[in-house]
């Protein structure tokens, strides 16, 4: 270990012409001199940044406690059935999103510039980003590991419906499907469609038939039972 | 040439592993400590949202595909440090100065996680130049897909969809060009469309003649048919 990183000391030959050209690829891998150990590395950067007051300890317990329990899908949830119950809405979401969700309080990080899909017997729309993990955070929260993970970034431009397959999901033959993908700062929110047999339900009631995979399009929204 | 984590299309990856909607937001405890310490790092403006993705971006496409989602945060983020003079080597070796930082007084202190959250950070802005392209428009995905300012630098044309025709199915405005803003470069706004493709166009073995993939791709990457 000791051997490597004087190796690739930065002050070496070989490193300094790799830092002379852009863009600086990490051949001297900085983040090597922590501890391999994931969750080591994290505690060990933490406790560096922590020493010197860059970061603040009980400003990252209100990070985690608003990603754990303040912003999560019950948000885009809600959204959705408002725009199921109100057509004026529905329509107004539709057409810009961004006005309707700040009246609403779900502006922000990772939502700045929200566009909604609809799903109609006829087309089906679906969500991922290939280049990384774009997410709307403040309707959806941190996306679950599944989004995250090669096979979803890799395969659901090519073979969404072998995807939506191993969610359980069959679409008809007359149903095309639109994948979005996240590639720049929008983000995509998808309005599933609404389950027969919910006629007369209140918001909250069919709120809670809207599941987080229903607003990424790897679900549908559940049928009462 | 594209990096490793320009994935979509890839083959080989298996099967997508659902989770329960229910699962816990972060599976580890260190998961929610490596997103809240990545988040906070960013308070202190050394670096914008594009730089810190090109970051994850340039890992070595070894440590890319072994690391898990975030170890290659953290990872990233310690390589970014050191990048932007914020920490030294030593300091990850816990062999630096003693003492607070000089950017301490920015730190991220709790009480402002929540408006800081809420705040975001929009990618729109004035000026920039006019759209070229309308919506219907037949547009193609110019080639290479390569960063056209940096050799090897940070863009979010994917591969998959060089050299591709497609249709432009709505402008979202003028957007922060990441290919110059990633660089410390300016934030070069452009217009930037959304693109439908279908899938025939892109994949030999398109699953249904109908599917479509819509990408957000911005004007410099398009060329008018």
């Amino acid at each position: 270990m000791i051997v490597c990183i004087m190796k690739r000391d930065w002050t070496g030959p070989h490193a300094a012409a790799q830092h002379g050209r852009m863009p600086h690829d990490h051949h001297d891998h900085p983040h090597a001199l922590l501890p391999p150990d994931p969750a080591l590395r994290v505690k060990a950067l933490e406790t560096i940044l922590t020493q010197k007051g860059l970061i603040d300890p009980a400003a990252l317990e209100e990070i985690i406690d608003t990603y754990q329990n303040k912003i999560g899908p019950q948000n885009g949830a809600r959204v959705v059935a408002r725009a199921w119950s109100d057509p004026e809405f529905r329509a107004a979401l539709l057409a810009d999103a961004d006005p309707v969700l700040a009246d609403l309080g779900y502006y922000g990080r990772q939502g700045e510039h929200m566009v909604v899909v609809e799903n109609t017997p006829q087309q089906h729309n679906m969500v991922v980003c290939t280049l990384c993990s774009c997410y709307p955070w403040p309707l959806l929260g941190i996306p679950p590991g599944w989004y995250k993970s090669d096979a979803y970034r890799a395969r659901a431009v090519r073979e969404p419906r072998k995807v939506l397959a191993e969610f359980g999901v069959t679409l008809p033959p007359e149903a095309a499907v639109r994948v979005w993908d996240s590639t720049a700062e929008v983000r995509y929110l998808v309005l599933p469609m609404r389950p027969e047999g919910t006629g007369g339900m209140s918001e909250e009631e069919l709120a809670a038939l809207v599941t987080r995979d229903s607003m990424i399009g790897t679900g549908l929204a559940k049928v009462p039972s | 040439m594209t990096r490793v984590h320009d994935m979509g299309g890839r083959f080989g990856d298996g099967p997508v592993m659902p989770e329960a909607e229910d699962a816990p937001v972060f599976a580890e405890d260190w998961h929610a400590r490596a997103l809240a310490v990545t988040l906070a790092c960013g308070a202190l403006g050394q670096w914008n949202i594009d730089t810190s993705r090109h970051a994850r971006e340039r890992l070595s496409p070894k440590d890319y595909t072994r690391f898990s989602y975030y170890e290659k945060w953290i990872s990233a983020l310690a390589d970014l440090l050191v990048e932007k003079g914020v920490l030294t080597r030593e300091d990850l070796q816990g062999q630096g100065a003693a003492g607070l930082h000089a950017l301490a007084e920015r730190a991220l202190r709790a009480d402002a996680v929540a408006g800081a959250l809420a705040k975001g950070g929009p990618a729109t802005r004035e000026g920039g130049p006019k759209p070229r392209f309308t919506p219907g428009q037949a547009v193609r995905a110019r080639i290479p897909a390569d960063n056209a300012l940096v050799d090897g630098g940070h863009t979010r044309l994917p591969q998959y969809a060089v050299g591709a025709q497609g249709y432009i199915l709505r402008l979202h405005g003028t957007h922060v060009l990441p290919d110059s803003s990633a660089h410390g470069l300016g934030e070069a706004p452009e217009p930037l469309y959304a693109v439908r493709f279908h899938a025939s166009t892109l994949w030999a073995h398109a699953e249904h003649p109908e599917d479509e993939v819509v990408l957000d791709l911005w004007q410099s990457y398009l060329e008018p048919l």
